[in-house]
Parts: C-alpha cells; structure tokens; sequence
C-alpha cells in the first residue's frame, strides 16, 4: 500500500459530529479521531502514543492560545488538531488526516508518513 | 564515627519536639536515641487537652511517630541519674549516656489546703486526669475549679461540659491574671458569668469538706463563703519536675527547674534541659513555644551547631468558653516609661489595650478580649516600630495595615520561629497558596493564628489573588459560579462569549459542566453541554487504561438484597466484566466497551439500579457500618443513615469527588474520620466531622458539632456541601478547602451555623432544589435516543468492536492485555516517536 495516493472515503453525514467534540472512525482499518470545531473539520489517529490506548476521539476540544487542541482523555496531554503534535511533549505526534466535506457528508484520506 | 547514646527523659510535646528535630537535623546517624516516658502513652498535644470534651479522641492528640532510630520506653519513669558512670536508672533497667537531655515537664501545684486528698478531687494535666473527672462526673451535679487562671478555665469549661453547675475560685482579683488586666479581666468575667460559670474572685479556698459517702462536697472560702461541689479540680499553676537534677546534685533555678544556659545546657556538660522543667538563665516558661524553642536549640546542638534560645515568646491567644483572649508582650506595661492605648467597645463587647514605648513608637505589648482578630499581626510587631497608628491597629478584621507592612526579620509564626523574610523566599520559588507555604516554612502549622497573615503576604506578592482557572478565564472557579448563577447563564459559548476568550479546553469546560450541573439545569449530555464533558461523565462510565469503561452501580451505605447481587453477578458474567468489590462497599464491573455501556445499564435499571455517579465529580457514597440492628456495640441506626443521606445528596455535582461514611458507635468501622463528612454515632445522637480524605495527602476529619439530632445534622450536612460547592477551587477537596479559609473551621462554623453571610437560606433551598429535582443519568440516557447515538464504537461502523480493546486472563477474570499480547490489530504508523510511558 505504501506509496499510493489512497481515496477519499465517505464517513458520515456532518450532523453527526457535534461542534467541540469528536468521534472515532474506521478507515481501510485505520482508527481516525474525527473533530469538528466551530469553523472546521480535522482528522487524528484515535490512538494515544503516551497510552497506546485509541481514545483520542473522546478528548476534550478546545484551544491554546491560536492553536485548536484535543486534551488526550487518559493524561491530558494536549495535541495541535492541524498537525498532531504535541504540545507538552516534545518529538510526540499522532499522524493527521485530510478531511472535507462535501454535499453534508464528512469525508476522509488517510495520510501517509513519509 | 561511633554513634553517640543519646537518652531523653520524658515524652511530652516538648520531648516529642527535640526527638523530631534532632532527627530531622542529624541525617548522618551520630546519635542512637533511647526515650524514656512517665506514662504509658507516647506524647500527646496536652495543649489541645479540653477538646475531649467536645467529643474529640484520644487518639487525634496524638503527637508521636514512630522513628527506626528511636528507641522509646514507657511506662518507664527515670529513678536516678548516676552522673559519674553517666548512666540513668528505670526501675527495671540502666541506660548509659553520652548526652542526656531532660524533659521531664512539670506537675500541677496543689496548694496545701484541708482535704486537698479527699476522693472527687483532682488535677488536670494528662489524659489519666482527664479519663477520672469524667468517670467521677457520673452523677455528680455540681463542680468547683480552684484557679481562674488559663488551665482553670479550661477546666471549668470542660465541667460545663460535662453537664456540671460550675464555679471557679480564684485567689487574685480578676481571671486570667498573669495574661490580662484588670479591665480586661473584668470584660472576661462578665462573658464567663454569662454561661453560667459563676466566679469568686479575690478570695482563696480554705478547705474541703467531705459529704456523707467521703467525697468532697464543699469548698470553704476564706471569706467565710462556702461553695457546694462533688467535684472539684485544682488548677493553681504547675511545679517543674526537676527531682531527678536535684538529686543528682545538679543547680537549680531561684524558683525550680534545672538551671540552664541560653544553650538549654546545665551545670554537667553532657546534660541538657526542655521544656517546663528547665529554668533558662533562672526562669521557667509554662508555655509550649519557648519549650519547642528550647527543643529546636539543643537538637541543633547536639549535631554540632551553636544555636541559642530567643527571648522567650510568652504570646498567648485561645478561645476559652467561646471567648477571645489573647495577649503579648509587655501586657501589663512593665517597662519603665511605657504608655498605654485602650479601646473599649461595650456595644460588640470588645477589650483592647496596647503598651507602647514612652516615645509611642514601638510596640511593646497588649490585651484583647472578646475580638483577637488583631492578635497575629500585633504579636509579630512587638519590639518594632508601630506598622499604624495604634487605633487603625485594633480596628475589625481586615480594616487594618495586615502583614504586608511588617519588616522581613519579624517572627510571623512564632511557635515555628519563621520570619516574614522565610515566607517570602518560600513564595518567591514558588509557594502560591496556603496550604503550600505551610508546608514547606511550617508557618501555621502548630496554633494557626498567623494562617491570615500567610493569605495577607501571599496577597502582598501578588500571588494570593484569586487567579484565572485558565488562560481562557481570568476569573476563580468561585467568580465563575457566582456569574453563571447570578446572570442565569446556561451555556458556554455565551459564557466563554461574554467573559472569556478563545475556545475553552479541558480545564475550563469540564468546571463549567460541572457547575451548570450542580446549578441543576438539565442533563449533562444535552446539547451544547455534551460537548463540555470530561470523556467520563460523556459516557456516565469511567475510562480505563484501555480505552474500555467501568460501571458502578449505587448500592446506597453498601446494603444490597441477594436478588440483586445476583442481577450484578448475572451481568457481568453476561458481558465477560472483571469483577471488584471497591472501598466505598459497591461493585465495580470493568472492561465494557462504548457500545456496551447502554446495553448493561439496561439490564442494571430494569433490576432497580441506577447510576453510582463514580465517573462525576459528586457524591460518591456514604459508607456504613452494620449499626444497631445487628451490632452489639451499635448505639444508631448507622445504615439507615447512610442511605438517607446517599440518596439525598447522589448525583450532587461538585468541585472534586465526596465521599462520607456513618459509623454506629464509637469504635468508628465505617472509617467516617477518613472522609469529606463522617458521621459517628453517639448515645445522645450523632457528631459530625468534616474535612477528612484518604488519598494522597490522608487526612482525618475534624469534629465539627456534636450530639445532633438527625434532622440538625442532615441541615449542617446540606449547608456544608452546598457552601463547598459554590466556593471551593477546581478539584479542591474539602479537606484544603477548609485548610485555605482564614479561620479554617470557625469560619465554615459561622456561615454554615451562625448564618454569618445571611447565606443559609439560599443553601437550604439549593439542595432541596437538588433532592426534587433528581433522576437517574443512566435511565434518562436510555430513554432518550438522540443521547443514545453517542454510545457507538465506530460512527460509520457501528457494528464493528473497537479490535484495540484486547484481553488475556487473569485470576480467572479477563484483564486488559498488554502490548505484547495484543497482537497488534492496527497498521502501525510508520515513522511514530518512541515514547517513554
């Protein structure tokens, strides 16, 4: 699989995701934590790398300073939405995702690490 | 380096203090220490005597803990010191020395009067004294205290409490008279009148008489008076025990006790003195704060350092009988030239003088009666330069300059010798409220008088003002639940619109959940607010390390039929759950996934479950033990309790978690004293302690009123809660919620007893507004199916189980397995940091 483009893939329709909170999804067998904030759409791996624990999707959204954050539900660490990294942790990430949405249906493709 | 022996005679507060602070200080073991102690109990707060009689144990006196490099002795009293061998005599065996350090206190001076010996008489000094007056008070009715001074009326205060008509007899003209002066002594007396202790002053006791059965059963004055009492208490001042030095030929102060340097050293080089029985430079101090001064000294010492005692700080402030005295200093202006100021309010009932120097710039000492609010600030002034003018200095609470004015070399805690400069340091890296500065200088940690002060500093750096719960809030948790009731604001986003910035995160918006729950204004999973919801109270189920959930079902004061604990049984064999019986007398059933949650609660409701709240912050559950119905000890219905009070408060949100407990009798098997209430049966009703908390920093509650009847006690019980609810800091229990109020347990007395903030009503209607409006999280979950979609594992894969929640057997149960029995379900993401957990 490694080094094809992948496909959008139709999730659900956008009433499904409240604003300020987010929801797992199963994509080509990838856990993906799906956000919607007030103004946006963003797509996380589900899985904590401190915990190994796939729970992110059950976070709390909010911000820091500019940055929109998801706190991770087990230890709180806060995670950027738009780049998956960090913000207390120095070098931790979780991947992150494209995702659209078109005619009311949230949509996702999977990213790949280079 | 051989170890030095090291043996002290005499386990006091003062003993108990050396023994600590050498310990403390000789890190590199250079003394091997040998206790010996009088009574067959180690040390005790004999300062905090009286409170026996308010329903406090014994136990909670204890000042003693038990060091590996401290052997202790008791029951063992001291017979000889032999000063040529350096050896020291119990009646059972010898102790060799290298150094000796005597504590040996001192005894209560009972004058040599007629029938001094008769039966129903007796002194007031240990817990042995104490355990007689009450067995002796059965069935007595009257009771008479030789002393006015401070031991004497807390004597009297405790025959009063044991129910006894009491009178107390003084030789000098007024109460008190070493610590105040006469018009405050006159102040003192019309206060104590008042309660119905009535005083003869001015007059000694010539003798005592015995009744028919030989037990006291007068007093004759020397004025001719007579007083009837069956039981009487001398209390006329205290003796050093100093017969062990005397006999070992060692100097004596003019009056008594060891004679000692500003060293605490005696006349033998190797021999040392603390405390009541040691005479510094010829005089004795009978107070705690010189004794633990004396302690701290010699502990320094004897690790090599060249300490020396201070002028020995003989500040006194206590609540006698429901009054406020306090005095310092010069208080009766002694000092050649010195003038005095007194204020005298006979509206609110208020005695205060100040002596200051003949060119009225310094502070030399005072008197307060009936408000000691001025106390800290004016004890920690004495010897400066007046930090006011002397009437804005005893001007009501808060009025005044405070502590920011106060030099850095003045003693703000005097029983623990820390300076204002200490608390700046300790806040300068980083001590930000209270609780911290306390433990790390000490200050206000033994009588807690200068606990204001510490707030007043704290202010004065800039760090004690209430701080914004985070950077989206510049307002406390207490300001945001003010607004948020006061303006009826029922949604974040007008409330992070209107005082707020930014998007919210997991500080703020769960604090917000919180209170518009405890606000009682809806479910928490409806609308907006769903949003705001730590994950656990978003799936009303706590998460696990795994990413699966518990549930706990209340089972209120542990009581459960067998039908269901067989429906519990059923259900978590049905779903596979791993099975633990909890602390708090439930069960909880773990390993449940998202999907299944609504699945179990269904089959726990229809067998009459509900929601056992341990996701929220909120009542957990109230403990009991079996209690008179079945126990033979039991003097209430313990369980009967417990479960009224956990069905009243369930469901109660709150800053932290709430646990209580309800104990049927005295020996306390419901561990009440460990929780945030704890209840303790007595014969006449039940006592109330507050404040208690296992956990990280364990903590036994405080008495906070005594014999109620139930219905007194579930009103206090209402207004605590609702009073900690709307004041209390984020996650603060209620333990450092008390901790972080001026006045600590006076004041939650005066708000939630007294009405002080005109505020009971409001709390009384907030938890009757609580009780009616209950219902269960689960249930109304499970009726309503738009709460319900939240409950899948996937949103476009509902049927599928989320394959990361994997498990492995235990002990017969099934486990969260871990990483390396998983079997990796997930691709795993190339390129992904290592992380250390």
């Amino acid at each position: 699989m490694t080094g094809q483009p992948r496909g959008w893939t139709v999730v659900c329709p956008l009433t499904r995701l409240d604003p300020g909170r987010g929801v797992a999804a199963l994509v080509d067998g990838v856990q993906v934590a799906l956000f919607r904030t007030a103004a946006n759409l963003f797509a996380l791996d589900n899985r904590d790398p401190v915990t190994d624990a796939y729970v992110l999707s059950r976070g709390i959204v909010g911000s820091r300073g500019e940055v929109p954050t998801v706190a991770s539900p087990l230890h709180k660490q806060a995670y950027d939405l738009r780049t998956g990294d960090c913000l207390d942790l120095p070098g931790v990430a979780v991947r992150w995702h494209e995702v659209r949405c078109r005619a009311g249906l949230v949509e996702v493709r999977l990213r790949e690490e280079a | 380096m051989r170890q030095g022996r090291l043996v002290v005679v005499g386990n006091g507060m003062v003993g108990q203090r050396f023994v600590d602070a050498l310990c403390a200080r000789d890190s590199d073991g250079r003394w091997r220490v040998t206790v010996l102690g009088e009574e067959p109990r180690p040390a005790y707060d004999r300062v905090r005597l009286s409170a026996l009689f308010d329903g406090v144990g014994a136990a909670e006196l204890n000042l003693h803990t038990p060091d590996p490099r401290v052997r202790l002795r008791l029951g063992a009293p001291v017979t000889t010191i032999d000063r040529t061998r350096r050896v020291v005599t119990t009646t059972a065996d010898e102790y060799p020395y290298d150094a000796l350090v005597l504590a040996t206190g001192s005894y209560p001076f009972v004058p040599p009067i007629d029938g001094v010996d008769l039966p129903g008489v007796f002194t007031y000094r240990t817990l042995d004294d104490l355990a007689a007056i009450r067995a002796h008070a059965r069935g007595c009715r009257r009771g008479a205290v030789i002393g006015g001074g401070l031991l004497g009326l807390e004597a009297a205060n405790a025959l009063r409490l044991l129910g006894l008509v009491t009178t107390v007899v003084e030789f000098a003209p007024r109460l008190m008279p070493v610590q105040v002066d006469t018009a405050g002594g006159a102040l003192l007396r019309r206060y104590v009148e008042e309660l119905g202790v009535a005083c003869h002053l001015g007059v000694a006791t010539s003798a005592l008489r015995p009744g028919p059965d030989g037990a006291v059963a007068r007093l004759e004055l020397a004025d001719g008076g007579r007083v009837d009492a069956d039981l009487v208490v001398v209390a006329a001042g205290i003796r050093p025990r100093d017969e062990l030095a005397r006999a070992a030929d060692l100097p004596l102060g003019r009056r008594g006790g060891v004679l000692v340097d500003r060293a605490c050293r005696s006349a033998d080089e190797r021999i040392w003195a603390v405390g009541e029985c040691a005479a510094v430079d010829g005089t004795c101090h009978g107070l705690v704060a010189p004794g633990y001064a004396m302690a701290e000294t010699v502990a320094d010492r004897l690790v090599g350092g060249a300490a020396t005692v201070p002028d020995a700080d003989t500040a006194t402030k206590l609540k006698l009988l429901g009054v406020d005295v306090a005095s310092f200093g010069d208080a009766h202006g002694t000092t050649p030239g010195s003038l005095d100021v007194t204020f005298t309010d006979p509206a609110t009932r208020v005695y205060a003088k100040l002596v200051l120097s003949d060119d009225a710039q310094t502070l030399l000492g005072g008197v307060l009666v009936g408000d000691a609010d001025a106390y800290p600030t004016l004890r920690a002034s004495v010897g400066q330069a007046l930090p006011a003018a002397p009437l804005a200095l005893l001007a009501p609470a808060g009025a005044g300059p405070g502590a920011a004015a106060l030099p850095g070399s003045t003693q703000v805690c005097s029983c623990n010798a820390v300076t204002r400069a200490d608390l700046d340091a300790a806040i300068a890296g980083g001590a930000a409220d209270v609780p911290t500065l306390k433990a790390c200088t000490r200050a206000g940690t033994s009588c807690g008088s200068c606990v204001p002060m510490l707030r007043q500093l704290l202010d004065a750096a800039g760090v004690g003002q209430p701080r914004g719960l985070c950077e989206h809030f510049e307002v406390s948790r207490q300001e945001l639940f003010d607004l948020i009731r006061v303006r009826g604001i029922r949604t974040f986003s007008r409330l992070i619109a209107e005082y707020g910035r930014g998007d919210g995160c997991d500080i703020c918006k769960p604090v917000v959940a919180s209170i518009l729950a405890s606000l009682g204004t809806g479910h928490l999973l409806d609308g907006e607010r769903a949003s705001l919801q730590d994950t656990n109270d978003h799936f009303l189920a706590n998460l696990q390390r795994d990413g699966s959930y518990s549930v706990v079902p209340r089972i209120p004061g542990g009581e459960i039929t067998p039908e269901k604990l067989i429906v519990l049984g059923e259900v978590a064999r049905d779903f596979a759950l791993y099975t633990k019986i909890t602390g708090g007398q439930r069960i909880d059933l773990l390993g449940a996934r998202v999907e299944q949650l609504p699945q179990i609660w269904r089959r726990l409701v229809n067998a009459g479950f509900e929601s056992g709240h341990a996701y929220g912050k909120a009542l957990r559950t109230v403990k009991s033990c079996v209690g008179s119905t079945w126990c033979r000890y039991g003097v209430q219905d313990s369980v009967g309790l417990a479960i009224a009070l956990e069905l009243r408060y369930r469901g109660l949100r709150a800053p932290h978690k709430i646990k209580a407990a309800v104990s049927g009798c005295a020996r306390e098997c419901a561990e009440a004293r460990g929780k945030d209430f704890g209840i303790i049966a007595t014969d006449a009703g039940w006592n109330l302690y507050v404040g208690g908390n296992g956990g990280f920093r364990p903590r036994h509650a405080d008495l906070f009123a005594t014999d109620l009847t139930t219905e007194a006690l579930v009103r206090l019980v209402d207004r605590f809660l609702m009073y900690y609810i709307r004041t209390a800091d984020r996650l603060q229990r209620t333990a450092a919620w008390i901790e972080a109020m001026d006045r600590g347990l006076e004041h939650l007395s005066a708000v939630i007893v007294d009405d002080s903030l005109g505020l009971c009503a409001e709390l009384d209607a907030a938890i009757a507004h609580h009780v009616g409006s209950y219902s269960d999280e689960w249930r109304d979950v499970l009726e309503d199916p738009a709460r319900l979609g939240r409950f899948t594992s996937f949103v476009n894969a509902p049927e599928v189980p989320d394959p990361s929640i994997r498990f492995t057997e235990e002990r017969g149960q099934r486990v969260p397995a871990r990483a390396g029995e998983t079997g990796n379900q997930q691709p795993v993401g190339l390129g992904m940091p290592q992380v250390r957990r």
